[in-house]
C-alpha cells in the first residue's frame, strides 16, 4: 500500500521553502518597519464566528472544512480557518476592551474546500490589520505598505485596483432591488462576478441610465468621478457620501503618486468590507487585496471600531518571484569526515566551533560522494584534522581546531 | 463484472417492485420485505441484486459498489450536500413516491439571522440542515442529527426540525407549521458516474424507464409555507426547573420498558401508543415524559434536554465514543435485552481474530472496509486494532447484507448469532455486552431536582432486583 498525501494538499520542498521564507521574510521586515506587530490565531475557530451576520460570503460558507469536535455534543461545529482577517479581529475584541489603535499583521494558512485537484484546498497569505483607525491616511498606509512589500520582492508590473463597497451596495439599493436581492447581488459581485451591476442596471433603464457610467466594467475615470460628485449630491445623496469617501482617499493617493485604476464593478473580496476595496494583480492574475470592514467589530460586540487591512497571497508571490535577484550572503558549507572511531568527539566539537563561527557544519553519514566545496578529514592520530579543498585539490594538515578555523578564513580571502 | 444494481426496502418497495414487473424483470424475492436481500431477475439473470434501506443507496452509488440504484432524491440531496463531488449521476425521475422536506416550527419565526443563542435544528437530514442553515445566513446553529422522530423535538428540545412529508398539511397533525420547503422529491434511477460512462447499462435502463408514463408531471402548486398558522400544540411555557424530562424508547424497546416500569409502580397513559402520541402521562408529579429513538437519547440528555433516558449500552457507547468528554453516564443498568456488540467477517475468510485482520489488510491494495450503524465504535474498533488504511460505511440497519462484496467488515449486534450464520457470517470479535441502560447527566442540578431523579432510579432499582 502506497501511502499518499492528501488530495488538494501541497508539500513544499527544501527548494520551495526557502522561496516561502524569502517571501515571508520581506513581509514580516516590512510590515515591522511600519510598526505592525505579529499575531497568531488558531487553525481551529467556532463556525458561528464566520457565519455571524455579513462576514463571509455563502460562496465561501459553502467550501469550509467544518466538522465537530469532540466535545461538540452540541451540536455546534467548528472550522479550520477559511479566512484570515476575522480571527484577528476576534482576537483583537477579546484584548482591546476599550477599543484602541492596534497595527497587527500574521502569516497564516487558510483553508477552502476546492473541487478541481489544481487548486490547493490550503493557503498561505500574509496578512495586516489596521484596527483602530478610519481615515484616507489610514486606508493609503495599507495600500502603500502593500506596494512597498511587492515592490521589495522585486515583482514589475503591478497593477493596483479601486473599488468601494459603500458605493456599491448604494447602487444596488438605488437600482430598486429587494434588500435580499441586494445582498445576493453583493455576494456575486464579491464571489467575483464583475458583470452584476451592468446586469442588474438594464432591469431599471431610467436610473440605470444616470447610473450607467459607474457601472461599466471598462474602469473610471477619477476626473469624471469628480464631475460626478456634485450631480448626484441633489438627487441621490447616498451614493454621493461613498463616493465623498472613495475620493478623500483617491486624493491622497494622488498627492503621493500611486498609480491605480478605478473599476466600481469589480470589487472581489469579502462580505465584511463597507469601504475601500483594493486588488493587487499582476499579469492578470491577482497577487494580493484589501478593503475597509468598519462594521465587523462592532458586530463581534467589540464596539465601534474601524478597522481595515489586506492579505497577499503567499503561494502566488512564490511563483512570480525570483529568488535568484536576492543575492544574500550564504554561509560556507563544511563537509566533516570521521575517518577513524575515536575521533568522533573531535569531529562533534570541531563542527560546534564551525557553526558558532558562522559555517554550516554537516556530519558525513554515509561516506557517499558530496558536491560540496570544503571537506575536513577528522582522525584520532596527529595530525587530527586535515582539509581539503575539492575546487583546488589542495590538501592541509592540522592538529588544532584554532588552525582549521585560520586556514578556512584563507581559504575563503581566496 | 456483473452489473450491481440497489433495490429499496421499505416505503418504495411495493411501487418499485410494481415497476419492475411491469417492465418484466421476472423478480423472486423482492415483494415479500423481511429478511431476504438477494432477488433475482429472470429477465437479466446474469445481474446482481441487493436489498438495502433507502438511505444506504446514493453511498453504495457513490462509493462504485453498485452501478445503478433506485431511491429517493431527498436521500441523494442529503449526500450531495455534504459530499458535492460525489459520483453519482441522476438518470431519471421516476415520478413515483412523492413526497417534500420542510423545515417546520410550532409557530413561524422572525429573523432567522438573529444573533444570539443558538438555533437548534433536528433532522434526520443534518447535511440538507446545515446548508439550510448557512443559505438562510443563521448566525448561530446547531444540527441535531436524529435517527427518527424528528416532529417531536420542537418547541422544547429543538426550535426547528427538518422533515419529510407529503404535503405541508400533514405537518399540522404533528402540530407544526412550515417555515420553508427546502425539497420536493420523488423517486430517482441513479447511477455510479463511471459505471455510466464506461458500462453497457443502457438495455437495464431503458427497461425501467421504458415503464414511465408519458405525461408531464403536473406542475405542482407552490405552496406558501407559514400562511396556515394553526397552534395544535400548546405551547407550553418553559418547563418549571424543577421538573423531571425522562425520555422513553420507540420500537421494539417499548415492551421491556413497560414491564419494567410495571414492576416499578410507574405508572403511564398512552405509552405504547396507537396513535403515535409521543407525549404520554405519567403518575409521578415533576416528571414529564417523551418518546423518542433509543438512538438519540444520549446526545439529548448531553444537551440538557432530558434529564433521564431509556436506551441501550451500545447507544451510549456510540455516544461516548464521538464526545468522550459527555456529561452522559450509564445511572442504572436495567439488564433487559441483552445483545452481544460483534465484528463480523465473511465466513470465506480464514481470519479468526483481529491480528489476523491486520495481516490480511497488510497484504491487500484496496482500502478495508467496515460498515455499522455504529460508527463511531467501528471507527473506534478500526483505530484501536490499527486497522492501516480504512474506510466506515454508515447504514442504516440490514447490515448483514453488506457482506462480502460491500464491505469487508460489520460491526452487529447480535442476540443470538443466528442471524450471522443464517447469512454466511461468523463472529470473530466481541466488542462488549449491551443491556438496556438508564442513562443521566452528570452536571449539577437542583436539590429537588436530584431528589426526585434518585426516587426515579431507586423505583426502577428494586424492581429490577425483584425479577
Amino acid at each position: 500500500m502506497k501511502i499518499q498525501r492528501c488530495k488538494g494538499m501541497r508539500d513544499l520542498s527544501p527548494a520551495e521553502m526557502k522561496v516561502f521564507r524569502l517571501v515571508e521574510g520581506i513581509c514580516r521586515d516590512a510590515c515591522s518597519r511600519w510598526g505592525y506587530q505579529e499575531v497568531r490565531t488558531p487553525t481551529i475557530e467556532y463556525l458561528h464566528l464566520f457565519t455571524s451576520a455579513g462576514t463571509l460570503t455563502p460562496g465561501m460558507l459553502g467550501k469550509v472544512y467544518s466538522f465537530l469536535d469532540w466535545d461538540g455534543w452540541s451540536g455546534e461545529r467548528v472550522v479550520l480557518r477559511p479566512d484570515g482577517t476575522i480571527p484577528v479581529a476576534r482576537l483583537y475584541t477579546e484584548n482591546n476592551e476599550d477599543g484602541g489603535l492596534a497595527r497587527l499583521f500574521y502569516a497564516a494558512n487558510t483553508f477552502a474546500f476546492e473541487e478541481s485537484a489544481e487548486k490547493t484546498r490550503e493557503r498561505w497569505q500574509c496578512g495586516v490589520e489596521l484596527i483602530g483607525a478610519g481615515s484616507a491616511v489610514a486606508d493609503t498606509e495599507l495600500i502603500t505598505l502593500s506596494l512597498e512589500v511587492l515592490k521589495k520582492l522585486g515583482l514589475k508590473g503591478v497593477e493596483l485596483r479601486l473599488s468601494h463597497a459603500g458605493l456599491i451596495k448604494a447602487l444596488l439599493e438605488k437600482l430598486g432591488l429587494s434588500p435580499d436581492e441586494q445582498h445576493r447581488m453583493f455576494d456575486r459581485i464579491l464571489d467575483g462576478d464583475a458583470g452584476v451591476l451592468t446586469e442588474v442596471s438594464r432591469e431599471s433603464p431610467e436610473v440605470g441610465n444616470t447610473l450607467r457610467p459607474f457601472l461599466s466594467l471598462k474602469g473610471q475615470s477619477t476626473e469624471f468621478l469628480r464631475d460626478q460628485k456634485d450631480v448626484l449630491a441633489r438627487s441621490m445623496p447616498e451614493i454621493s457620501l461613498a463616493l465623498d469617501d472613495f475620493l478623500r482617499t483617491v486624493a491622497v493617493l494622488d498627492e503621493l503618486g500611486v498609480k491605480y485604476r478605478v473599476n466600481i464593478a469589480s470589487g472581489t473580496g469579502f462580505e465584511y468590507y463597507t469601504g475601500i476595496i483594493f486588488q493587487f494583480f499582476i499579469s492578470k492574475e491577482k497577487v494580493g487585496g484589501g478593503g475597509r470592514y468598519d462594521a465587523l467589530i462592532p458586530s463581534m460586540g467589540g464596539g465601534d471600531v474601524p478597522a481595515s487591512g489586506f492579505a497577499l497571497y503567499i503561494d502566488r508571490l512564490m511563483d512570480l518571484v525570483k529568488p535568484e535577484v536576492f543575492v544574500k550572503t550564504v554561509p560556507e558549507r563544511v563537509l566533516i569526515r570521521v575517518k577513524s572511531g575515536g575521533a568522533v568527539k573531535d569531529a562533534f566539537e570541531l563542527a560546534d566551533s564551525l557553526r558558532s563561527t558562522g559555517y554550516i557544519a554537516e556530519l558525513d553519514l554515509d561516506g557517499n560522494k558530496t558536491d560540496l566545496k570544503l571537506v575536513i578529514e577528522v582522525r584520532d592520530q596527529s595530525p587530527v584534522f586535515t582539509l581539503v579543498d575539492l575546487s583546488t585539490k589542495k590538501k592541509f594538515k592540522m592538529s588544532t581546531i584554532d588552525e582549521v578555523l585560520k586556514r578556512l578564513e584563507g581559504e575563503d580571502g581566496g | 463484472m456483473v452489473v450491481k444494481i440497489a433495490l429499496p426496502k421499505g416505503r418504495l418497495l411495493r411501487k418499485t417492485a410494481a415497476i419492475l414487473q411491469k417492465a418484466g424483470w421476472g423478480l423472486d424475492e423482492y415483494h415479500s420485505s423481511m429478511g431476504f436481500y438477494r432477488p433475482r431477475s429472470q429477465k437479466f439473470p446474469d445481474v446482481l441484486l441487493r436489498v438495502f434501506h433507502e438511505k444506504d443507496i446514493p453511498i453504495q452509488i457513490a462509493m462504485g459498489n453498485y452501478d445503478l440504484g433506485i431511491c429517493c432524491l431527498d436521500w441523494i440531496e442529503e449526500l450531495l450536500a455534504k459530499y458535492p463531488s460525489s459520483d453519482l449521476v441522476k438518470v431519471s425521475d421516476l415520478r413515483y413516491g412523492e413526497g417534500a422536506l420542510f423545515v417546520a416550527a410550532v409557530s413561524v419565526p422572525g429573523d432567522l439571522r438573529q444573533n444570539g443563542a443558538p438555533v437548534r435544528i433536528a433532522s434526520e437530514y443534518p447535511n440538507l440542515a446545515e446548508a439550510f442553515a448557512l443559505r438562510k445566513r443563521m448566525s448561530r446553529f446547531s444540527v441535531f442529527p436524529v435517527w427518527g422522530a424528528a416532529e417531536a423535538y420542537p418547541p422544547e428540545n429543538a426550535d426547528m426540525a427538518l422533515l419529510s412529508a407529503k404535503a405541508a398539511a400533514d405537518l399540522a397533525d404533528c402540530g407544526l407549521v412550515p417555515v420553508s420547503k427546502v425539497l420536493d422529491f420523488n423517486a430517482f434511477l441513479i447511477a455510479n458516474r463511471s459505471s455510466w460512462e464506461t458500462r453497457n447499462i443502457d438495455g437495464i435502463i431503458a427497461s425501467i424507464c421504458g415503464t414511465l408514463p408519458d405525461v408531464e408531471k403536473k406542475s405542482s402548486v407552490k405552496e406558501e409555507p407559514g400562511r396556515a398558522e394553526i397552534y395544535t400544540r400548546k405551547r407550553t411555557g418553559k418547563t418549571a426547573a424543577d421538573t423531571v424530562r425522562l425520555a422513553l424508547p420507540d420500537g421494539h424497546q417499548q415492551q421491556p420498558t413497560v414491564s419494567l416500569l410495571n414492576r416499578a409502580g410507574i405508572k403511564l397513559d398512552d405509552y405504547p401508543s396507537e396513535t403515535g402520541n409521543r407525549r404520554p402521562k405519567i403518575n409521578i408529579d415533576g416528571v414529564t415524559v417523551k418518546v423518542i429513538r433509543p438512538q438519540d437519547m444520549p446526545l439529548q440528555v448531553a444537551n440538557g434536554n432530558f434529564d433521564l433516558a431509556v436506551t441501550g449500552r451500545d447507544w451510549l457507547t456510540e455516544h461516548l465514543d464521538q464526545f468522550p468528554s459527555s456529561p452522559v453516564k450509564e445511572f442504572l443498568d436495567l439488564k433487559s435485552s441483552k445483545v452481544r456488540i460483534v465484528a463480523v467477517v465473511s465466513q470465506e475468510l480464514t481470519v479468526d481474530d483481529s491480528g489476523g485482520l491486520r495481516q490480511l489488510i497488510a497484504a491487500r491494495e484496496e482500502p478495508f472496509r467496515v460498515a455499522s450503524e455504529y460508527v463511531n465504535i467501528a471507527d473506534k474498533y478500526a483505530r484501536d486494532n490499527h486497522l492501516g488504511q480504512y474506510r466506515v460505511i454508515p447504514t442504516w440497519g440490514a447490515t448483514e447484507a453488506f457482506l462480502p462484496e460491500d464491505a469487508d467488515l460489520l460491526i452487529e449486534n447480535t442476540e443470538t448469532g443466528r442471524t450471522i450464520a443464517r447469512h454466511n457470517l461468523k463472529i470473530i470479535d466481541t466488542l462488549f455486552v449491551s443491556t438496556g441502560c438508564l442513562i443521566g447527566s452528570t452536571n449539577a442540578i437542583s436539590d429537588v431536582k436530584g431528589k426526585r431523579i434518585e426516587t426515579i432510579v431507586q423505583k426502577l432499582r428494586v424492581a429490577i432486583e425483584d425479577k
